[in-house]
């Protein structure tokens, strides 16, 4: 079905004409074509253009929806770069140039929306974990802090939530046992609350029924707990009605 | 740098719009603010050009400008200018959806390609009818009729070239040549750089 000649997919690269598997195959003959990144990364750049020439203007009140969707949403962290696996593995294979390492990446970063999220997916996993392996001895050593106080609840469906609190430790850890699954998309965010005001403490794991959490940050003067559904990636403040609210032991 | 590489015809924006994006990089709602304000139309531009429907255009340009905010802590000057990386996720996203439309109907290749096909001209229309576009314009019209077309069809339509090639009766490789030889004629035309 494909001609020989890969360097004449640039075109169709650039204006996103080629079905996946063909692409993938082009983003492979691109690692080892200086000429070819060179001149995708500049068809890319004409294509642009032609987006330009068709503005159309937005109705007003997208602004303030756009404007509040953003603050629900967490930034992905800074760092390097969320190179595609495919672009990282070409480096160590064929030991390019800087300058066609920018271009491969500037093209798969181009077109790359569904590599890039999934490698961040990873990422994003991978943080979870290493979070979660510290966060274990944290957990046993708030659950067997001499002072620990423990408040459990009914959280409704046969689930319950257990909220362990040392103060002098200034942390707390709730325990979760036979939660539901959050909706698609959505996730279980724990909150602290400050006198009616609630801070955030950190996700649940969508994916477990029964689960320790170390609560992130200190207690402080929190007085409760409460539970909320939030899209994925947490809220910055509590979208939607708590699922639960426990006071902490004093 | 070229002139034609900046947004629009005033250069001294894509420099603000970096720097835009720096402070948008460390969580700076207002900035984002800022850049949603420059680059809003052509994002709804671009997308409603593929999809056609405007509920479902507004709904991917959101996704767009959300995806902006959230992974603007990985852009990097060096991958191109912001608009080009903007319009570039916009374009992704609009033909994503486009697809999985068409993959979810199961519709065939064919009648999806040709049921698409005769619209283009009003695209064009559209463009042409823009002043501040003078210049694409003018480079668009430099083009072959079949380069034209397949460019367009592609771009505008967010068709494969499999699709374009059923919708212009072409073979596939004339199909491959024209949009690339179309694109480079573009790109000479308009001085981009990449």
């Amino acid at each position: 079905m494909t001609t020989a000649d890969p360097h004449l997919l640039t075109g169709a690269h650039a204006l996103h004409a080629l079905p996946d598997d063909e692409r993938a195959a082009f983003e492979r003959h691109l690692a080892d074509c200086e000429p070819c990144a060179r001149e995708t990364a500049e068809l890319h750049a004409t294509a642009a253009r032609l987006g330009l020439a068709v503005a159309t203007a937005p109705r007003p009140a997208m602004r303030e929806e756009v404007l509040r969707r953003i603050t629900a949403v967490r930034q992905q962290p800074p760092g390097p770069p969320a190179a595609p696996r495919r672009a990282r593995a070409a480096l160590r294979a064929h030991r390019l140039s800087r300058w066609t390492l920018a271009a491969c990446l500037a093209a798969a970063a181009a077109l790359g929306g569904t590599a890039v999220w999934q490698y961040e997916r990873a990422e994003d996993a991978q943080r979870q974990a290493r979070r979660a392996e510290q966060g274990t001895a944290e957990i046993a050593a708030v659950l067997a802090a001499p002072d620990a106080t423990t408040r459990a609840a009914a959280l409704g469906d046969g689930a319950t939530g257990t909220v362990v609190v040392s103060r002098e430790r200034d942390e707390a850890v709730f325990v979760a046992s036979g939660m539901a699954r959050p909706p698609a998309g959505k996730v279980y965010q724990l909150w602290y609350d400050d006198g009616g005001t609630m801070r955030s403490a950190g996700l649940m794991d969508p994916g477990r029924a029964d689960q320790a959490v170390l609560m992130e940050g200190a207690v402080d003067g929190a007085s409760a707990m409460g539970i909320t559904v939030e899209p994925e990636g947490g809220s910055r403040r509590p979208t939607s009605d708590p699922v639960a609210l426990m006071g902490l032991p004093t | 740098m070229k002139e034609a590489v900046h947004i629009g015809r005033n250069p001294s924006r894509e420099p603000d719009l970096q720097e835009l994006m720096a402070r948008v990089a460390l969580g700076d709602e207002e900035a984002f603010a800022s850049v949603y304000d420059r680059v809003v139309s052509p994002v709804l531009g671009v997308v409603r050009s593929v999809l056609r429907d405007g509920a479902q255009s507004e709904e991917v340009a959101q996704e767009v400008l959300v995806e902006v905010w959230r992974t603007a802590p990985g852009y990097r000057a060096d991958r191109g200018t912001v608009i080009n990386w903007i319009l570039t996720l916009a374009h992704r996203r609009a033909v994503d959806r486009v697809r999985s439309v068409e993959a979810a109907a199961a519709r065939d290749h064919k009648a999806a390609a040709l049921s698409r096909m005769p619209e283009y001209d009003e695209v064009v229309e559209q463009v042409e009818a823009r002043i501040e576009r003078e210049q694409v314009r003018r480079c668009l019209s430099g083009l072959t009729e079949i380069q034209h077309q397949a460019v367009t069809l592609a771009y505008y339509r967010g068709l494969t070239y499999r699709q374009v090639a059923e919708a212009l009766t072409l073979p596939l490789g004339t199909v491959k040549t024209r949009l690339r030889d179309g694109l480079i004629r573009l790109r000479d035309c308009l001085g981009v750089t990449a």
